[in-house]
Parts: structure tokens; C-alpha cells; sequence
């Protein structure tokens, strides 16, 4: 009789699983990503918490103009004779901000987006990603800087400019990703119970599309820094007495070889912000793909 | 009469995952003689194809040959360099895949991948010789030869007629061995039976040594004169097919047996509880031994060797004698048998038809299904029999005709449904890998419904789920895990549990085992014979194998072309068939049974 006995399952063995969560533990043992996040964390660091070590504030006068650095000004003076690095540590701040408020808009709005499209399929589908197309169509810097030029220069207005053009390439990847998703059979299991749509977009669809989202998010936000910082050069800025690395690298482009260090600090800080996030972007993707480089010579 | 050697020999064949002492397959050895079919079966994971292709000198990546010897007359294969490989291949042993689109290029005209082979090989002299090969070659596989046919590109064939091509490739150098790897698993039973024939033929007429590998019992039975049966990459079983089948001496294959369903039915499918251990994880001792009723503490010491019990019949148990005397069946118990009231129907299906736009797939189809009865509905692919079942839980909303359920018509879209209805009717899917959100816990998946259906306190509802869980015997542990964690039964299992935590009067299923394997089949198909019994729901089983519902329903429709051609009780249709096409579905339908009644009076 021992045979008619009911199975009992044993336990399942512990499979190394690829959940958002397992990706980001895999893309950290990865060493791109160590040290992206190393140059992020020090970059933001500065931005964030340096106002506060500033000894002068931005707008000081320290003495003549464009002077390499002396005494009481550790990185000499600009073009109007401020300390270069209290206006360093002062002008990462608003970039930042910018760059990851308008980063956020983007994928939120391109996420829902390609969501729907790839849910919807037909119709819906065909709109709203030809309304993508018209507007990747313009580059993104133009686009914000008619926004910007038109209605002058305001956060709130860079982040939607900025965040607004992030979108339709968000949301091009996210349906791309999703639109096998939606073909799933427990897609249709939910369908089936009458689970609502929104639920079926953001609780079924949207976790099995938060790798390639993981990625695309680090490379939103190093466009992002680019395009704010780039703004910010072409002398668009939120306060004109504030600092900002954009800002103060067209201020002291002129002054190059005189006195370096204006052009240079702000500089390296976006090159070496812009390589953090776009390591970290390449480690997660790694990591997604199952990519190991060190591994795959078997 | 001098028998000649063996075309092949392979001696204990070593297979391991690359850069470890972590065996796939071991101590595999066997010979198979000209004009002989040699079936190695096994469940998915037991290391039969990675045998196939070993005989081939190739393995898949991350694998490689640890030791042992193919012996090809006087060539091992194992030791032969890739250009050496690369000559032999298709010339002395050919391969057939399971797949035959994916094996075809899609871009080549079948004439002109068909002379490719020969040209490859130096076959023939000159073109004449080889187009005369190429058109012998097509009607030795009954396919026509004329040159327009040739022109054709691999998608404008049938499945069927892709893998005779295949076919066709594959003998087309007149090879000694050739190894076919499940090579009419997507076929239809028409098909594939036509297709057996063929490589049954052309096996006997041209002295070739052929191993089927196969995790169909039924298939081999009516294919191999000698059966393998290999589990968790050892052989431990060989035999000739009739003694094989008939006095089984390895547990493994005893059960693997009970697990088939048979076509003539009186009798219960039994499943095997427990997995396959997987490489790496395998135990000291005998590998069957943790799912194993015969298991002594012996069994677990050492691997028993493979060890002759009669005439050319090997076995890997040290409790093989006890294990052939003994039989393992259970007689059906009466509640399968008829139902024991009749009750009025719960579901009504009135001239239904649905399609996609203006093509219709499913014709004026009227069926009724009463709660404590499952009506099977069989067909083979593309008689739309998933298309109905997917319009009853309104996932296919493009069809007319009246569906009720208890009396009031049910909306096509499930969206339009009213909640009780969406509630009454659950769906269980074909694929239990593409069902279960991969993103989601068990425990997460399984209370969706209840969440949504209200299944009262967050309290109640855990204690539902776990009682869910145990229902499908699966542990409480389960429901922190997620669905990859899983085997392909384990996740059929959770489908089931969600399907039936709302407490549905009708269950559509659709395709539940095709996925599976034979034992997992077994197992599930057992568990929802005692559920539906149990909670009184009315099944409506979809499926393409009619062995099936003989363990399962007690009535059956017959689909061809989307409309039913038949329905009545199980014993009825599939005993006495009164349509043209039902007839021809069950001749065509391997059956294990008749295969050995068949074998033994020849």
C-alpha cells in the first residue's frame, strides 16, 4: 500500500534566482559597478554635503580675477574674482537635483507608457508610440532649450523639459521588454479573475520589466547630467548669483590657460559623475544578462 | 547464418559538466546491432540526449566526455579530432533533431539542403547521380519527388513533411548509425505515426542502427526492439522490448509504466512521488532509492551494477527478482465509472462559434457539462479546441453563440463578467512555466483570487492558502518561494491550488500535462481526478492524448476542424468509435498494450 501513498513534494532545491533584487547583488559583485558607485557616491557627496564645508560663499569677492590659487583660495579665483572651490562645492547641488528630478519624471511617465502600449496592443498602441516618435524625433537639447528659452529659465520648467524628452525613450524600452511579457499566460490568469488593469500593468507586467528599466534609468540619468549641465553652459540657470558646474565651466572657458582650475573642477566632477552612473548602468546590465566577462572564456 | 557485429558500441560513456567531477551521465554502456532500434527512454533531465549526442562526438556547452569509448567499427568517436568528426558525421552517423523547423534553414530550397548532404560528403559522382539520390531519397521518406516539390522552401511543408526531409538528410548518405532525438514529439498522432513507420522501414531495409531517444514509453514500445531506460544518467534498465515492458525489474521502470495512461482503460494512472535528483545532487547508493517503495538500507550503500537477469535483459537493482514478480496496478475505483446521479448541467455551451476576425476555428459547437463530471475534450493541433476552451473562461472574446453557466449567458470578454461568474469558472493553463508570474511567491500568487474575491481577514486568507497547499501536496514552506524555484509539476500544482482557492464550481483545463512528464503527469492527473471528485466541479479536461482521458473523464468530445464530431461516454467513443476520424485518431494513437499484444503474436 506504501505505493498509494499521496506525493509529498520534497523540498525544492535553492535555485540563484535573477529578481531585481538578485540582479542588484550581482551587478555589486561586479567591479564596473564598485566603482561607479564609488564616483557617485563621492560626486554626490560633494554636491550634497558641500555647501556646508564651503569656506566662502559663492558670490564672495576674494580679489582680482582669474588668480591661480593662492593663500585663502585653495583653487584661485574666476572671472569676477570668486573662490573657485567654494563655488564648486556650491554648484553641484542644483544639478543633481535637476538631473534626478527629471530623470524620475521620465521613467514614471515613460514607464506608464510603455505599459500601456504594450498592453494595449492595436490602436492605443500605434498612438501613443508614434507621439514617442515625434518627439525622439527632436534632439533633446533643442527641445529643452525652446522650452527653456521661451519661458526662461525655471527648475520646475527644466525638469519638465528634461524629464518630458527622457520619456519617450523609457517608454520605447519598457514596451520592447514588456511586450513578450503581455503574451504570458499569467498575464491571462489575471485577465481571467478580472484583476484591473492597472494592477495587471504595475503588479504583473511591470516587476518581470525592471532589469532593462534598472539600465535604462542609469543611462536617463547620465543624459540627464549631460543635458542640465549643458544648459546650464549655455548660460540658462535657475539663480545667476548661485554657482553651477554648467555655469561656471562657460564662465572661465575663456581663462583656460591663465587659470585652469575653473574649467577644470566642475568638469571632472560631470565626466566623473556622467562614467559613475554609466558603469553602474553597465553592471546592472551585466548582471541582468547573466554577463560575467571573467567566466565566459570556458 | 553469421550475424554481423554490432554498428556500434558504446562502453561505459562518462559525461560531465565542464570543469567538474559533476556527471550528467555515467557508466552508460550498450551495442546496437544493423537494422535494429535501440529506444532509450527517460524523463526530461535524465540524460538521454545528452547520450544521443555523445554518440555523435558532440555535447551541448558546458559539457564534456569524461571517459569511455564509442566504438564505431574500428573508430572511437571519442578520441577523433573535429575535422575527423565533422567528415564522419552524416556520412557514418547521422543525426535527427526534435525539432525539424528549427533544423531546416529557412532560407534553402529543401532540394537544395538535400544535395548539400551529398555534395558535403562527396556522395555519388557528379550532379546526375545525385539528383537520382535526391528523388530516391524522397520517396524512400514518401514525400513526392517531383521538382517543383524540391523548390519548395521548409515553411511551405508540413510538420510532418519538414521532418521527413529531416529524415531524408539524415539517411541520405546511407549511414550506419543514425541517432534520432525525439523526433515526433510536436508531431500530431497521424503524423507521427506515419512518420514511425518510415524510420521503422528504413531502418530494417538498409541494415542501419538506430537510437530513438524518447521520454515516451508508448512510442518506443511500438518503435524498439530493445528499450534503455535511463534515470538520473544511468542506464538501469536494458531489455528486450517486449520482456521489458512486459516483466519490468527495475522499480524506476515499474512505475514508469503504471505512470502511462492506457488506451483501453481499467485502470488508474499512479504517479511517482518525490524528483529526479540533478547532477551534483545526486545521493550515495542507488539513485532511485529516496523514491523508491522496494528501497532497502542497501539500496543506499552503493550503486547496484548493472547486472543480466535473463536472456539479454540487464538490470541496475539488487532486488530485481522480488521486483519482477511483483505487479504493480490499481483497479479503477467506481466513482470514475459513470456518474452516480445525473445532474443538470452547469455549464451549456449552444451553438458556439469562434475564430479570429473572419477565419473561424471553432464551428457551432453545443456541449453541456454537469457539476461532478469532466468532459475531455480531444483533437489534434489546430481543430480549435483551445480556442473553445479559452472563449468558456473568456480570454477569447471574439466568438457568437451562447454560453451559460447555471442558466444566465456569460459576456465573451471576462472583463464584462460579473464578479461571481469570474469566480465560478477558473482556467488552469497548459504551461505551468508561462502561468505563474515569476515575479510573485507562491504564497502571493496563490491568494490573488481570494484577495480580490474577498476571502476575509488577511488570517483567514494565509490559512486558506495553507490548506490550498496541502490540498496540491505541496509543503507550507512553499509559499515564501518563487515559481523558478519550482519543478514543471511543483508549478502545475500552484496553478491548480490558485484555480481552486475561490472555490469554483467549473474548471477548465487546458493542456495541463502536455509540459510534463509521464510520471508528473500521473501524479497531476491523480490529483485532479480527487479534487474534482471531492469538491464536486464540473472539468472540462482539453487535451491531445486520448490515452489520457481514459483516467480522467467520463466523456469524451472528438474535435476535427473545430467542430465535435463525436461526444458520448468515455467507453462508449473510444471503445466502439462511430466517426470515421475517431477511428483513425485511436489506430494511430501509440498504446503500449497493443504494441506488446501486437509484438507477441508476431
Amino acid at each position: 500500500m506504501a505505493v498509494l501513498n499521496p506525493l509529498v513534494a520534497q523540498e525544492p532545491p535553492l535555485v540563484q534566482s535573477k529578481r531585481p533584487a538578485g540582479v542588484i547583488l550581482g551587478a555589486l559583485s561586479l567591479w564596473r559597478t564598485r566603482i561607479g558607485l564609488v564616483l557617485v557616491l563621492l560626486i554626490a557627496g560633494i554636491a550634497i554635503f558641500g555647501p556646508l564645508f564651503a569656506p566662502h560663499g559663492p558670490a564672495d569677492f576674494m580679489g582680482l580675477p582669474n588668480r591661480l590659487p593662492f593663500g585663502d583660495a585653495r583653487f584661485g579665483t574666476d572671472h569676477l574674482g570668486q573662490d573657485v572651490w567654494s563655488r564648486f562645492l556650491d554648484g553641484g547641488r542644483t544639478i543633481l537635483l535637476l538631473a534626478a528630478a527629471a530623470t524620475l519624471l521620465g521613467l514614471a511617465l515613460g514607464t506608464s507608457i510603455g505599459l500601456l502600449a504594450a498592453y494595449s496592443r492595436g490602436l492605443l498602441d500605434d498612438g501613443l508610440m508614434r507621439a514617442m516618435d515625434v518627439i525622439l524625433a527632436f534632439p533633446q537639447i533643442l527641445l529643452t532649450l525652446v522650452a527653456i528659452s521661451t519661458l526662461g529659465p525655471s527648475a520646475w520648467l527644466m525638469v519638465l523639459a528634461v524629464g518630458l524628452t527622457n520619456m519617450p525613450r523609457v517608454a520605447r524600452v519598457t514596451r520592447g521588454a514588456a511586450q513578450p511579457i503581455v503574451e504570458r499566460d499569467f498575464v491571462a490568469a489575471a485577465e481571467a479573475i478580472g484583476v484591473p488593469r492597472w494592477r495587471i500593468l504595475f503588479g504583473e507586467i511591470l516587476p518581470n520589466v525592471l532589469s532593462p528599466l534598472m539600465v535604462e534609468s542609469s543611462l536617463r540619468l547620465t543624459y540627464s547630467i549631460g543635458v542640465i549641465a549643458a544648459i546650464a553652459f549655455l548660460g540658462f540657470t535657475t539663480n545667476p548669483n548661485g554657482a553651477d558646474w554648467g555655469l561656471m565651466i562657460q564662465e572661465n572657458y575663456l581663462a583656460l590657460v591663465v587659470q585652469p582650475w575653473g574649467v577644470v573642477l566642475p568638469m571632472a566632477a560631470v565626466a566623473l559623475l556622467t562614467m559613475g552612473t554609466g558603469m553602474i548602468g553597465d553592471g546592472i546590465a551585466r548582471a541582468a544578462a547573466g554577463i560575467d566577462r571573467s567566466r565566459s572564456g570556458e | 547464418m553469421n550475424t554481423p557485429g554490432p554498428s556500434i558500441i558504446v562502453e561505459r560513456l562518462r559525461v560531465l559538466v565542464r570543469g567538474t567531477t559533476r556527471d550528467i551521465v555515467d557508466d552508460v554502456s550498450f551495442e546496437i546491432a544493423p537494422g535494429e532500434v535501440l529506444g532509450l527512454v527517460g524523463e526530461s533531465g535524465s540524460g538521454k540526449t545528452t547520450v544521443g549526442l555523445a554518440l555523435l562526438g558532440h555535447t551541448r556547452r558546458g559539457v564534456q566526455i569524461g571517459g569511455g569509448s564509442v566504438r564505431l567499427g574500428e573508430v572511437d568517436v571519442l578520441q577523433l579530432t573535429e575535422s575527423e568528426l565533422e567528415h564522419m558525421r552524416g556520412r557514418l552517423i547521422s543525426y535527427v533533431p526534435q525539432d525539424p523547423a528549427a533544423a531546416l534553414n529557412p532560407a534553402l530550397r529543401i532540394g537544395t539542403q538535400l544535395r548539400e548532404i551529398l555534395e558535403a560528403h562527396n556522395y555519388g559522382k557528379g550532379g546526375d547521380e545525385r539528383h537520382q539520390r535526391v528523388a530516391e531519397m524522397m520517396r524512400e521518406v514518401a514525400l513526392p519527388d517531383q521538382p517543383s516539390f524540391l523548390k519548395r522552401y521548409p515553411h511551405e511543408l508540413s510538420g510532418g513533411q519538414q521532418q521527413r526531409v529531416g529524415l531524408a538528410i539524415a539517411f541520405a548518405c546511407r549511414p550506419r548509425v543514425i541517432v534520432l532525438d525525439e523526433p515526433t514529439t510536436g508531431l500530431d498522432v497521424t503524423t507521427q505515426a506515419h512518420v514511425l513507420g518510415t524510420v521503422r522501414e528504413l531502418a530494417a531495409a538498409h541494415g542501419v542502427a538506430a537510437l530513438y531517444v524518447s521520454h515516451d514509453l508508448a512510442v518506443v514500445g511500438t518503435l524498439a526492439n530493445r528499450v534503455a531506460v535511463m534515470y538520473a544518467g544511468r542506464v538501469v534498465e536494458l531489455g528486450p522490448t517486449l520482456d521489458l515492458f512486459r516483466a519490468a525489474a527495475h522499480p524506476y521502470t515499474q512505475r514508469l509504466i503504471a505512470a502511462i495512461p492506457h488506451l483501453t482503460g481499467g485502470r488508474e494512472l499512479i504517479g511517482i512521488g518525490g524528483r529526479a535528483p540533478s547532477p551534483g545532487r545526486r545521493p550515495s547508493g542507488c539513485m532511485f532509492a529516496p523514491r523508491c517503495t522496494f528501497a532497502q538500507e542497501r539500496c543506499t550503500v552503493a550503486l547496484p551494477d548493472l547486472r543480466p537477469i535473463a536472456v539479454g535483459h540487464s538490470v541496475r537493482c539488487v532486488r530485481a527478482e522480488e521486483v519482477r514478480g511483483h505487479t504493480l496496478t490499481r483497479a479503477r475505483d467506481g466513482a470514475r465509472e459513470g456518474q452516480a446521479t445525473v445532474q443538470a448541467p452547469i455549464l451549456a455551451l449552444t451553438a458556439v462559434s469562434a475564430g479570429y476576425r473572419r477565419r473561424m476555428v471553432v464551428h457551432d459547437v453545443t456541449l453541456q457539462v454537469a457539476p461532478h463530471e469532466c468532459l475531455a475534450l480531444v483533437g489534434e493541433s489546430g481543430s480549435g479546441k483551445t480556442t473553445l476552451a479559452r472563449s468558456v473562461a473568456g480570454l477569447h472574446s471574439d466568438r457568437m453563440g451562447e454560453i451559460t453557466l447555471s442558466g444566465k449567458p456569460l459576456a465573451n470578454s471576462a472583463r464584462d463578467r460579473p464578479r461571481e461568474q469570474r469566480r465560478t469558472i477558473q482556467y488552469v493553463f497548459q504551461n505551468p512555466y508561462g502561468s505563474l508570474n515569476p515575479r510573485r511567491t507562491i504564497g502571493h500568487i496563490i491568494r490573488q483570487p481570494l484577495e480580490l474575491f474577498g476571502g476575509g481577514s488577511s488570517a483567514d486568507i494565509d490559512r486558506k492558502v495553507d490548506e490550498m497547499l496541502d490540498r496540491v501536496s505541496l509543503a507550507a514552506s512553499y509559499a515564501g518561494r518563487y515559481p523558478e524555484q519550482l519543478s514543471g509539476g511543483e508549478r502545475q500544482r500552484v496553478a491548480i491550488a490558485r484555480a481552486l482557492i475561490c472555490d469554483p464550481s467549473v474548471l477548465v483545463c487546458d493542456e495541463v500535462t502536455s509540459a510534463l512528464d509521464v510520471s508528473v503527469q500521473a501524479a497531476i492527473v491523480e490529483l485532479l481526478g480527487i479534487l474534482q471528485r471531492d469538491l464536486g466541479l464540473a472539468m472540462l479536461f482539453v487535451t491531445h492524448n486520448l490515452p489520457l482521458v481514459r483516467s480522467i473523464a467520463q466523456r469524451v468530445a472528438v474535435m476535427n476542424q473545430g467542430r465535435i464530431i463525436e461526444l458520448g461516454d468515455v467507453d462508449q467513443v473510444l471503445g466502439s468509435p462511430k466517426d470515421e476520424y475517431t477511428r483513425r485518431l485511436l489506430s494511430d494513437t501509440p498504446s503500449l498494450e497493443v504494441a506488446l499484444e501486437t509484438a507477441q503474436s508476431s
